[in-house]
This record gives C-alpha cells, structure tokens and sequence, in this order.
C-alpha cells in the first residue's frame, strides 16, 4: 500500500504532523508511523489547557508491539482532545490525518514550524528508512 | 523483519491481531527454524537426563514428551526445553529429541555435552532441520491433508516419526500457542513445500508477534524474559513439572528440596490491568507505595481485550483477587492477581 504525505501538513523527524489553521494546530502522526506501529492499542493524551512545548512528549501510543512518545511540533495550548480516540484507538489506522488527530493546540508562535520537515522532506527521509 | 538470536524473523506478515485470531479461531503457522533441535542417543539417555531435570522422564514410554527445565545448581532455569522419548532400537539404544530455545542452543549443547555420560551422542541439527509450528483449532484437519499417518490419534505431547508430502518429518502435538497444533521437524527444502502447500490450505503465516501475544495468553514462560538462572521452577509456577518425590538426585535438588520445606519467598503471577494501560517488561509493580515486584512480560491479550501481565510478587501478595499496583511512566495503576493462564482453549 502506498502510504501518503499530505503537502498541507508539517512533519517532525519523529512521525508527528501539525495542520496549521491560524494560529490552531491539529496534531497527529503520519501514515509511515500507524504503518510501523502495527495494530495500535493504547493512546494517552493530554488533558484540555494543558501546556504542550515544541520537541517535549505530550502523550504516549502503544501498538502490540512498542511503547512510542508523541512529540509535540509546537508550543500552546491544549483547546481540543479528541477523547472518542482514547476508547478506540484502533482506529487511528483507518484515517491518520482526518479522524485519526489527536489533539488541537492554541499556538503561542508560529515559527515554531519553520524547522520542520515539509511533505516531500518528510517522505524523503521516511523511505530511506 | 527483526533480528532475534542471530536470526532474521518476521514480526508479523499482515498484523499481530489479525495473526493472533487466526490461530484462535482458525489455523496459524510459524516457521520456528530458530530453535536449537538435538538428537541424543546412547544406552542410557535417560538415566544422564534425570541428572539434570526436575521431571520424574523414567514416565515416558516411547512417543512421549515432557516439557521441562535444565537446572543450575542453584536451582536456577538454564533453559526450559522439550525431552521427546523415541524409544530403544534393537541395539539397545534410546533415542530422544530436544527442542531448545534459540538464544540458549549453545549453552544447553555445552552444559548437555559436560554432563551426559561419555557414551552418549548429541547431535546438533539445529541449523540442518527446519521446523514449523501448525497451530489453531484447524490446524491438525489441515496438516492431515499432507501426512500419512493418522495425526488424531496423537495425543497432546505425543509424537511420531512420519511422512509429509511424502518425505520423512518428525511430528509432535506441541507448540506455543494455547491451541491445538504441531510442531514438524523436516529437511529445510522440503519444508518450503509442507509451507507453500499449507499456504494454499488457507493456513495464515504468523510471525514472532503473535507467537509473544499467544503464548502469554496461555501464560506460558518466556525464557530470558519470565525465567532465567536466577528463578527457580517453583517461584515460576512450573512446580508441576517438579516431581521431587519420585527422583533421585539432580543438580538443583537441594535448593527445591529448600523451598519446598520453607515455601518460596516470591511467586510469578498473573496480573489484569484495571484500565487500558498495558503494564509492560520491567515495569515496577507496588503495594502501599513500595516496590514489590517487576512486571516480566505484559501485552494488550488480542484475545481478551484486556492488558495482561506476568510479574514477580512476594508470596504476601500472590492471591488471586490481590489489588496491586504498576507503575507506568512514572505514574501508577491498578491491577489485580488473576488465575493462570489468562485463556484456556475449549476442548
């Protein structure tokens, strides 16, 4: 299956995309990552207001088979959690840039996605894995 | 692919989950080539091997197999392993198969190799036989499409020597997994045949991933993982392959003899998870906000829809029903001591 990169999202080295609207950013992982997890099993989230910072864990994802921090892109806040997740986080797999996001963050500033990877860059390095 | 004992595994071909309910409701199978496979002959194979096992193996008539455990003399696990009794040719001489772990192979040849009698051979073929695993509750229908010899009238830890597609191949109703299966060592060449054509038998290739996430299902031992040389088979639960009653001497007696007499200090057993939090390998585990124990092995059971766990307490708190606690990522969650194995298969 040829996994896709969206061009409208900013990718971390570390599998997590940012979506910016704004000044919210909608947070999840890429295709290559649910990929590599395999069959996903156990999510945990922050709660809503909690503080995220750029390049700090936010939460955790857990396949059958690994344990893997999430990364946060950005520096906010938590405005939106997408809790119905938490209970099947199974589902991650059918739609990882669509249902699949897993948190909203009130960005304190931009920039902060300047140094990330964009689509192609991001795909680049994925494929040479 | 993963590197595991110096072999290339797969993890899995298509997903665990859907490998693991393959062999729950269907049938699986593992090509387990890894594992360390001895022929032992001599004229007194058993009387060197009841030296180095707590398991009574003067029981087994020709066709059985025991699971059991090498000692140290501590008492400790060098490895656990499968003694198959073929039976005396008309030499007088017994024949017997072991199947061992991968990682352990050597150790076991050379601590084998130190304490059988001289007149005894061990051959090693772990690398020139290949084995596979037919595992799942249609796993015999489907593998008797391409053997000879009746497989349903093999008992559970019975074995045979026999055909498959026409080529020799020794058969034996083990495995780990939980299920109803065999395991068959044959030629490597002829056993990409027995695959392909078990391939076209709708029987689902299944990597090392479901192979951890049945067998803990089954609650059965890892070894290096929830046994080594420093658990004894009585704290791992295995105290019924310890016949102490009805052997003589082997190394690791004394300390068993010990721990029968005073009872053991602490106990693997089976932990529920609460929540969805899955309490993993070397995880701590606590009761009032003071380590007790160490979680050896912990998965999401496939099976059961909830997270599972193997882990080392004080005899204080091994009760079935105990509330405990695992600390994951530095904070902690309930889980309660529940009964071993965690799935057990209709019969």
């Amino acid at each position: 299956m040829e996994l896709e990169y969206p061009d409208d999202l900013k990718y971390l080295e570390s599998h997590e995309y940012a979506r910016l609207d704004g000044e919210i950013a909608t947070i999840g992982i890429s295709a290559f990552a649910v990929d590599q997890l395999g069959d996903i099993v156990f999510l945990e989230l922050p709660d809503l207001s909690d503080a995220v910072e750029k390049g700090e864990k936010f939460g955790t994802i857990e396949s059958v088979k690994a344990v893997e921090d999430l990364n946060s892109p950005v520096t906010g806040t938590v405005i939106e959690v997408n809790t119905p997740l938490i209970d099947a986080p199974e589902q991650i797999v059918d739609d990882p840039y669509g249902d699949g996001w897993l948190i909203k963050v009130r960005v304190d500033d931009a920039s902060d996605l300047d140094d990330t990877l964009n689509a192609s860059e991001y795909q680049a390095q994925v494929e040479g894995e | 692919m993963t590197e595991f004992s110096g072999w290339e595994m797969p993890v899995q071909f298509v997903g665990i989950t859907h490998e693991h309910h393959a062999v729950r409701t269907g049938a699986g199978m593992f090509d387990i080539s890894h594992m360390g496979k001895f022929r032992l002959s001599g004229p007194a194979v058993l009387e060197s091997l009841q030296r180095l096992v707590p398991s009574d193996l003067s029981r087994l008539q020709p066709g059985q197999a025991q699971y059991t455990v090498l000692l140290n003399p501590t008492g400790g696990i060098i490895d656990d392993l499968i003694f198959y009794y073929q039976g005396v040719d008309s030499a007088g001489v017994q024949q017997w198969v072991a199947i061992v772990n991968a990682a352990t192979t050597q150790k076991d040849k050379a601590w084998m190799v130190e304490h059988l009698a001289a007149d005894i051979t061990l051959q090693d073929c772990s690398t020139d036989a290949a084995l596979i695993a037919v595992q799942g509750p249609q796993a015999v229908a489907k593998l008797q499409t391409l053997v000879q010899e009746d497989l349903t009238e093999v008992p559970v830890f019975g074995h045979l020597q026999g055909q498959v597609l026409g080529q020799p191949a020794f058969l034996a109703r083990t495995g780990y997994t939980g299920e109803d299966g065999f395991e068959v060592m044959l030629a490597p060449e002829v056993a990409i045949a027995v695959w392909r054509s078990l391939l076209e038998l709708g029987v689902v290739p299944c990597g090392l991933g479901c192979r951890d996430t049945l067998r803990l299902d089954a609650a059965m031992a890892l070894y290096g993982q929830d046994i080594d040389e420093t658990t004894t088979p009585l704290e791992a639960g295995l105290g019924w392959l310890v016949h102490l009653a009805d052997k003589g001497d082997f190394i690791g007696r004394s300390r068993l003899d010990e721990q029968k007499a005073t009872g053991v200090e602490r106990r693997l057993v089976g932990l529920q998870m609460q929540g969805r939090n899955i309490a993993r390998h070397g995880y701590p585990v606590l009761a009032e906000g003071q380590v007790i124990g160490e979680v050896t092995s912990g998965t999401l059971s496939p099976t059961l829809g909830v997270a599972i766990a193997l882990a080392y307490v004080p005899v204080a708190y091994s009760k079935v029903g105990q509330t405990v606690d695992v600390e994951i990522r530095g904070k902690t969650y309930p889980a309660t001591i529940v009964k071993k194995p965690f799935y057990r298969r209709q019969k």
